[in-house]
C-alpha cells in the first residue's frame, strides 16, 4: 500500500508530458489499461495455430517491405523510442546502471539528432529495465526524464520461488519506484494445460502490481509449441496483463518472429473479443537494425499503426541501440560508422 | 519527406529496385529483337513486328519480331538437325550444358527479375523471390535428370523436336518448365513465348549462346497467336507442350488430332480454396493472399473460389477485408508492392466485365479503399460475396485478383462444391485436423492439392490438371515421361506390324451347326453387372474368317453407351476398394477363366481362324496378364517428394475415373484383357467395346466376371460398330479417358471428339501392337495411362 502515492505521482507526470504534442509521447502515457476479463475457456478452445503457415508468413513478410533513406531513419528512431534498455546481470552495479540510464536519456547523440531534424522530439528510450536491487539507482538517475523504470520480478527468470515471495517481490519493486513490472509465469501451468491456475497466478500478480503496468513474460521458447504460445498469451491477457512479452532473454530460444506473430495475432483476437488493446514486447536476441525493422513491420502489418509507439510496443534489448546508432550516423554522414564512435550503455 | 514527419506517421516510402542494367540492355536492342534460330540471331523473313509494353506505365520496352511460316520451318529444321547429336551426347553431356546454362541464369538472376517485372507488371518481390528462383531450381533439378536418365529410365528415348508455347503470366518460369525437361531427355525445342512477354526468353537465348549450347538445341521464335498456330501445325514437330487458356488448348487438341504428336496441355482452372471450421483463420487469410492476390491473380492455379464452412464465414470475411486493406498496389519495381499491373488493357477489360456480370447476377462486391495509380493498367483486389453456383463468376476463370466466396455446411458438401467445376487443376484445404484434410484431399478432383498452403511449386513435384485443366504433368518424374517414348515405339511407328495370320484350322464346319439346329446364341451387352439387350433391338452376325456364322452380338448404340457410362459412374466406389481387394478379384477372374480354357480356346480358334496352339498361347498369355495386373494393383506406388519446405509432397497415383476402351481386331481376348486389366487394377471403371470382328470371346468373358465377385459397373461391355461407339464415348463428358487401338482415322476421330472436355486419350494411330510381347503388351506404361498423379503438399510442424 505504501507504493500508491508514488504511482499516482508518476501518472500525473505522464499526463502532462503526453499533452505536449511536439514531443514524442513517453512510454506509458495514458494508454488505457487492460482490466482483464473473467476466465473464458472457450477463448482457448478456439485457438488454432498452423505452425508451417506462420513460418511462411514471417519469411515472406521479411521480403515484402523495405525501408530506405529517411524512412529507414525514422523507423529506427521509432525503434529507439520503444526500447526497454535492459541490464540483467549478476555483475550489475550502481555505476553500470547509471551509465545505462544516461544512455536511455540520450540514446542518439545530439549531432545526429540535429542532422536528422528531430531534436524537438526529445527522444529517449521507453524504459530502463533492471533487477529490484538496482531500482533505487535507476529511479534517481532518471528523475526528471520521461524514461520509465521497470523491474523484472516474480522470481525472474524461472519464476519458481515461493508464490508469496513472488507477490512480495512485486510489491517491493513498486514501492521502490518501478512503474512497470515484468513478471514471469509458471511454465508448468502451460505445459500441463492448467489454464485456470495460470489465470489465477497472473491475476494475483496483476493485483500486486496495483497501478504499475504489468508485462507478462510467457517464455515462448519453453512452451513446447505454437498453440501453447497462443493460449498462454490469451490467458495472460484475460488476467489483465498490460503487455505480453516473449522471453526473459535467458531461455535457449528467445524472441523469434514466428512466436511473435502468434502472440500479436492473439492480441488482435483479444481486442476483438474484449475491446482492450494489449501491448507487445519481444525480448532477447534482437540486436540488429534489420531485426528491429522486421518487428516493426510485423506490428504494422498485423496490428496496425496504433501499436507503433511505446504505449503498446517495446523491444527488450541491450545491444540493439548501438547498432541503430551506427546506422543512423551512416544515414547522416554517408559513412559507415564504428562502435567506438558511440557512447556505450 | 522529413524524418520527424515519418516518425509520426510510420508510413512506408519508395523502395525502387534499380532497372539501370536492364535499361542498358534494352538500349542495346533498340533496333528490335530478332529470332533465335540455329544458335544465331536472324531477321524474320517478313518485316512484321510488334512492341512489348510495360503494363505499369505503357512505355515501349522493345520491338519484337513476328515469326512467319518460313521462320518456323527454319527453326524446326534447325532443331531436327541438332537433335541426334544432342541425344548422342548422352545424359552426362547434356547435364553439363544444362548446368552451364543454370549457373549463368543464377548469376543474372536480378536482371531477369527486373525484365520480368517490367514486361509483365508483376511485383519485383515476386519475380525476385519466386519466379526466377523457381526457374533456376527447375533447371538445376533437370541437370540431375540428365545425369540419371540412362540409369533411371533405360527403356526410353527422346521424342525429337518439341514445339512449346508458353503464357505471359510466368514468362521465364514457364520457359524453364518447358525447356529443362525437354533438353535433359535429349530433345530439341522450338519455344514460342507469349506475345506480351517475350523479353525474358530472348534474354535466356543470349545465355544459351554464352553457355555454348550447340546451335539448334534451343530455338526461340517470337510472335502472336498465328505464330503459335504455325508451330502447333508444323508436321515435323513430334510433341507440343502448351500452357495457356483452355480455349486455345482445345483448339490445339483439335488441330493436332490424328497427327501422332504427343501433347501436353496445362490450361485454366477455377481452383477451390476450402476452409473448415477448425482452420487457423489468420493463416487462412495469408493463404488467400498467396492464392488469389499473388501475381495479380493471373495464375492458372489461383485459389479463386473460397469455400468456407458456414459457421466461420462471418469472422473469416472480416479478417479477409482487414487484410485486403493492407495490400499495397502500384509500381511493380517497388519492393513494397504486393500487387502490380494487369498484363494488358484487354485483360483488365475482361476482369472488369466478368466482375460486373457477377454483381449483376447477385454477388456483393467489396474492394478496399486503396488508390490506384493514375496511369498504367491496374485492377484492385476484389472480394465477391453471395456468389451462387449459378453465377457465371463461380465457374468462369477470371484470371485477375478477384475472389468469389461460397459457403458449405458439411465436408461432403464442401467436396461437391469443390468438384462442381469443369476444371481440376489445384485445390487448397485448410484444417488443423489432419484426418479431415487427408480424407478430403483424394476426393477433390485436382492435380495438385495444398494442405494448409497455396500456390507452392517445386521442380520435383508434378504440376498439371484433371478435366479441362488439361493433361500431362510438368515437373518430377511424371513430367519427364511426357518427353520420352518407349524404345520399342519407334519400330511400331515405322510400319504397322503384320497381324499374325496363323494357319486357320481346316474346320469342316462347327459341330453345332451340323448335328442339331443350333441353339440360338445371341450375346448381350454387359452393363451394370447384368446382361442387357441392345437398345436398338438389332443384332450383328459374327462370322469366322472363313465366313461361317458363329453367333450374334448386340448392335450397340449411343443409348447403350449412355447406360454403360451411367453404370460405370455408379461404380466409382471401386477406387475406394483396397488395392489388396482389387488384386484378389483380378486373381479370382484369372482362376475362373482358367477353368474354361478349352472352351475359350475353341472360341478363339474358330472365330479368329487360328490354330489351337496359337489360341492356347493367347489364352495362357491372357491368364498371365491378369496375374501381372493383379500383382501391380497393390504395388504401383506413388512417391514422396521432398520439396524445399518443412513437409512432404505425396505424389499419389489416382485412377482417372471412367475409361472408354476400344479394342483392336486382333487378339480379341488378350488385347481385351491387356487393356481392361490395368485400368481396373488401378481403380478405374471401364466401358469396353471389344474387337468388332471377334467380340464373342469378350461376351463369353462376362460370365467369368459374373462368377468372380467383380462389383457391378466396374467392367461394362458394349458390342457393335467400334468406331461409332468409341465416338460416343469420346464425346461423353463423364468419361475421363479414352484408350483406342484401331485405325489411324479412328484415332484422329477420338482425339478430335475428346477435345470438347479435353479428356485424356491414348490412341495407336493405326499402328499395331504385339499383344503377345511383354514389352509392348504390358507394363508400367499401361499403369501410367490408367492413372493421374495427384501431388498433395503436406507442410507440417508444431
Amino acid at each position: 500500500m505504501d507504493a500508491v502515492p508514488q504511482i499516482e505521482h508518476s501518472n500525473n507526470d505522464l499526463k502532462t508530458s503526453s499533452s505536449d504534442n511536439k514531443t514524442a509521447p513517453s512510454a506509458s502515457a495514458c494508454a488505457p489499461r487492460n482490466p482483464g476479463v473473467p476466465f473464458q475457456p472457450q477463448w482457448l478452445d478456439d485457438v488454432r495455430v498452423n505452425p508451417s503457415a506462420v513460418q511462411r508468413r514471417v519469411t515472406s513478410l521479411k521480403a515484402r517491405r523495405s525501408l530506405k533513406k529517411a524512412w529507414q531513419a525514422a523507423w529506427l528512431l521509432k525503434a529507439v523510442s520503444c526500447i526497454d534498455l535492459t541490464t540483467l546481470s549478476g555483475q550489475d552495479t550502481p555505476g553500470r546502471v547509471r551509465r545505462l540510464c544516461a544512455k536511455a536519456r540520450t540514446p542518439v547523440n545530439p549531432e545526429t539528432q540535429k542532422a536528422l531534424g528531430i531534436e524537438h522530439l526529445g527522444l529517449t528510450t521507453a524504459a530502463v529495465c533492471v533487477y529490484h536491487e538496482m531500482l533505487a539507482t535507476a529511479v534517481t538517475a532518471l528523475t526528471g526524464s520521461r524514461v520509465v523504470v521497470a523491474a523484472v520480478s516474480t522470481g525472474f527468470p524461472a519464476g519458481l520461488s515461493p508464490f508469496a515471495a513472488r507477490l512480495q517481490e512485486i510489491k517491493a519493486s513498486v514501492a521502490a519506484g518501478a512503474t512497470e513490472i515484468d513478471i514471469v509465469i509458471t511454465r508448468a501451468h502451460v505445459l500441463n494445460g492448467n489454464w485456470h491456475a495460470l489465470y489465477d497466478e497472473v491475476s494475483s500478480f496483476r493485483e500486486a502490481c496495483s497501478s504499475a503496468r504489468m508485462k507478462t513474460i510467457i517464455a515462448t521458447g519453453e512452451l513446447g509449441n505454437m498453440n501453447n504460445i497462443a493460449r498462454a498469451s490469451m490467458v495472460a491477457m484475460m488476467a489483465g496483463s498490460d503487455f505480453i512479452k516473449t522471453s526473459t532473454g535467458m531461455e535457449a530460444t528467445n524472441a523469434t518472429l514466428a512466436a511473435s506473430l502468434v502472440m500479436v495475432r492473439a492480441i488482435r483476437q483479444y481486442q476483438n473479443l474484449s475491446d482492450f488493446s494489449v501491448g507487445f514486447k519481444p525480448a532477447g536476441g534482437i540486436s540488429s537494425t534489420k531485426a528491429a525493422i522486421n518487428y516493426l513491420v510485423l506490428i504494422k502489418e498485423e496490428l496496425g499503426d496504433d501499436w507503433l509507439n511505446p504505449q503498446l510496443f517495446r523491444f527488450g534489448a541491450s545491444s540493439l541501440l548501438g547498432d541503430i546508432e551506427r546506422q543512423l550516423e551512416h544515414q547522416v554522414t554517408g559513412r559507415y560508422s564504428a562502435n567506438h564512435r558511440h557512447p556505450i550503455s | 519527406m522529413q524524418v520527424a514527419e515519418i516518425y509520426n506517421t510510420m508510413s512506408y516510402g519508395p523502395a525502387p529496385e534499380s532497372s539501370e542494367a536492364v535499361e542498358t540492355w534494352l538500349q542495346q536492342h533498340q533496333q528490335g529483337f530478332q529470332l533465335f534460330i540455329d544458335g544465331d540471331w536472324v531477321q524474320p523473313k517478313s518485316a512484321a513486328c510488334f512492341d512489348s509494353i510495360n503494363p505499369a506505365n505503357g512505355k515501349i520496352l522493345g520491338t519484337i519480331a513476328q515469326a512467319g511460316a518460313e521462320d518456323i520451318d527454319a527453326a524446326v529444321a534447325a532443331a531436327r538437325r541438332a537433335q541426334p547429336a544432342w541425344h548422342k551426347l548422352g545424359g552426362h553431356g547434356r547435364a553439363r550444358y544444362l548446368y552451364a546454362l543454370t549457373r549463368l541464369l543464377k548469376k543474372r538472376a536480378r536482371h531477369f527479375a527486373v525484365i520480368e517485372t517490367m514486361d509483365n507488371g508483376k511485383p519485383i518481390r515476386e519475380s525476385r523471390d519466386i519466379d526466377i528462383p523457381l526457374a533456376i531450381r527447375h533447371f538445376y533439378h533437370h541437370v540431375g535428370w540428365g545425369q540419371l536418365l540412362e540409369s533411371e529410365m533405360p527403356q526410353l528415348q527422346p521424342l525429337g523436336v518439341i514445339g512449346q508455347i508458353i503464357p505471359w503470366n510466368f514468362p521465364l518460369l514457364m520457359a524453364a518448365w518447358k525447356i529443362a525437361p525437354a533438353l535433359a531427355t535429349g530433345n530439341c525445342v522450338v519455344l514460342k513465348p507469349a506475345k506480351y512477354t517475350s523479353l525474358s526468353a530472348l534474354m535466356l537465348a543470349e545465355l544459351c549462346c554464352e553457355a555454348g549450347l550447340p546451335p539448334g538445341v534451343i530455338n526461340i521464335v517470337t510472335g502472336d497467336g498465328n505464330t503459335g498456330e504455325l508451330l502447333a501445325d508444323h508436321p515435323n514437330v513430334n510433341k507440343l507442350a502448351f500452357t495457356g487458356s483452355t480455349d486455345v488448348g482445345r483448339r490445339i487438341r483439335r488441330r493436332s488430332a490424328g497427327s501422332g504428336k504427343k501433347l501436353t496441355l496445362e490450361l485454366g482452372g477455377k481452383s477451390p480454396f476450402i476452409v473448415f471450421d477448425d482452420a487457423d483463420l489468420d493463416s487462412v487469410v495469408e493463404g488467400l493472399v498467396d492464392a488469389i492476390w499473388f501475381n495479380q491473380g493471373e495464375v492458372c492455379s489461383a485459389g479463386s473460389r473460397l469455400l468456407v464452412q458456414e459457421s466461420i464465414a462471418t469472422p473469416l470475411i472480416a479478417k479477409i477485408k482487414a487484410r485486403m486493406t493492407k495490400l499495397r498496389l502500384g509500381e511493380p519495381l517497388d519492393k513494397n508492392t504486393d500487387i502490380g499491373a494487369i498484363i494488358h488493357p484487354s485483360q483488365k477489360a475482361r476482369i472488369t466485365a466478368l466482375v460486373e456480370q457477377g454483381v449483376k447476377a447477385g454477388a456483393t462486391l467489396w474492394q478496399p479503399d486503396i488508390t490506384l495509380p493514375s496511369s498504367g493498367c491496374f485492377y484492385p483486389p476484389t472480394l465477391l460475396c453471395d456468389v451462387e453456383t449459378s453465377n457465371q463468376i463461380a465457374s468462369e476463370e477470371i484470371f485477375g485478383p478477384v475472389l468469389s466466396v461460397m459457403s458449405f455446411r458439411t465436408q461432403r458438401e464442401a467436396v461437391s462444391l469443390a468438384n462442381n467445376s469443369r476444371y481440376g487443376l489445384a485445390a487448397s484445404i485448410w484444417s488443423e485436423n489432419i484426418n479431415r484434410a487427408l480424407d478430403v484431399a483424394p476426393q477433390v478432383k485436382a492435380g495438385v492439392v495444398w494442405i494448409n498452403a497455396a500456390n507452392q511449386f517445386d521442380a520435383a513435384c508434378g504440376f498439371g490438371g484433371y478435366r479441362e485443366s488439361g493433361f500431362g504433368r510438368e515437373g518430377g518424374r511424371e513430367g519427364l515421361y511426357e518427353y520420352l517414348q518407349p524404345l520399342e515405339h519407334s519400330s511400331t511407328t515405322k510400319a504397322p506390324a503384320k497381324s499374325t495370320k496363323a494357319k486357320a484350322p481346316k474346320l469342316k464346319s462347327p459341330q453345332t451347326l451340323t448335328t442339331f439346329p443350333a441353339i440360338d446364341q445371341t450375346a448381350k451387352h454387359y452393363i451394370n453387372g447384368k446382361q442387357v439387350r441392345a437398345d436398338s433391338g438389332n443384332t450383328l452376325m459374327i462370322k469366322t474368317v472363313d465366313g461361317i456364322d458363329c453367333g450374334r452380338v448386340g448392335d450397340g448404340n449411343h443409348k447403350d453407351i449412355r447406360d454403360a457410362v451411367e453404370a460405370a459412374h455408379k461404380a466409382h466406389n471401386w477406387n475406394t476398394v483396397s488395392a489388396h481387394a482389387r488384386a484378389q478379384i483380378i486373381y479370382y477372374v484369372a482362376e475362373n477363366l482358367s477353368y474354361r480354357r478349352e472352351e475359350f480356346c475353341r472360341r478363339l480358334s474358330i472365330t479368329g481362324a487360328i490354330s489351337q496352339r496359337r489360341a492356347g498361347q493367347e489364352f495362357d498369355t491372357t491368364i498371365q496378364r491378369l496375374y501381372t495386373y493383379a500383382a501391380w494393383a497393390d504395388k504401383y506406388d506413388g512417391a514422396v517428394h521432398q520439396p524445399p519446405l518443412r513437409g512432404v509432397a505425396l505424389a499419389m497415383n489416382e485412377p482417372r475415373g471412367i475409361i472408354g476402351i476400344g479394342c483392336p481386331q486382333e487378339a480379341p481376348l488378350l488385347a481385351f484383357i491387356s487393356l481392361v486389366a490395368p485400368a481396373i487394377a488401378m481403380g478405374n471403371s471401364v466401358v469396353v467395346v471389344p474387337s468388332e470382328k471377334s467380340p464373342l470371346v469378350a461376351t463369353d468373358f462376362y460370365q467369368v466376371l459374373e462368377t468372380s465377385d467383380m462389383p457391378a459397373g466396374v467392367v461394362n461391355i458394349v458390342t457393335g460398330k467400334r468406331d461409332n461407339l468409341i465416338q460416343v464415348l469420346a464425346e461423353h463428358d463423364q468419361v475421363e479417358g479414352i484408350w483406342y487401338q484401331g485405325s489411324a482415322k479412328g484415332s484422329k476421330a477420338v482425339e478430335l471428339a475428346s477435345a470438347a472436355n479435353l479428356k485424356h486419350t491414348w490412341v495407336n494411330y493405326g499402328m499395331d501392337r504385339d499383344w503377345f510381347s511383354s514389352q509392348q503388351g504390358e507394363g508400367k506404361r499401361f499403369l501410367r495411362e490408367a492413372c493421374e498423379v495427384k501431388n498433395i503438399w503436406i507442410p507440417y510442424g508444431d
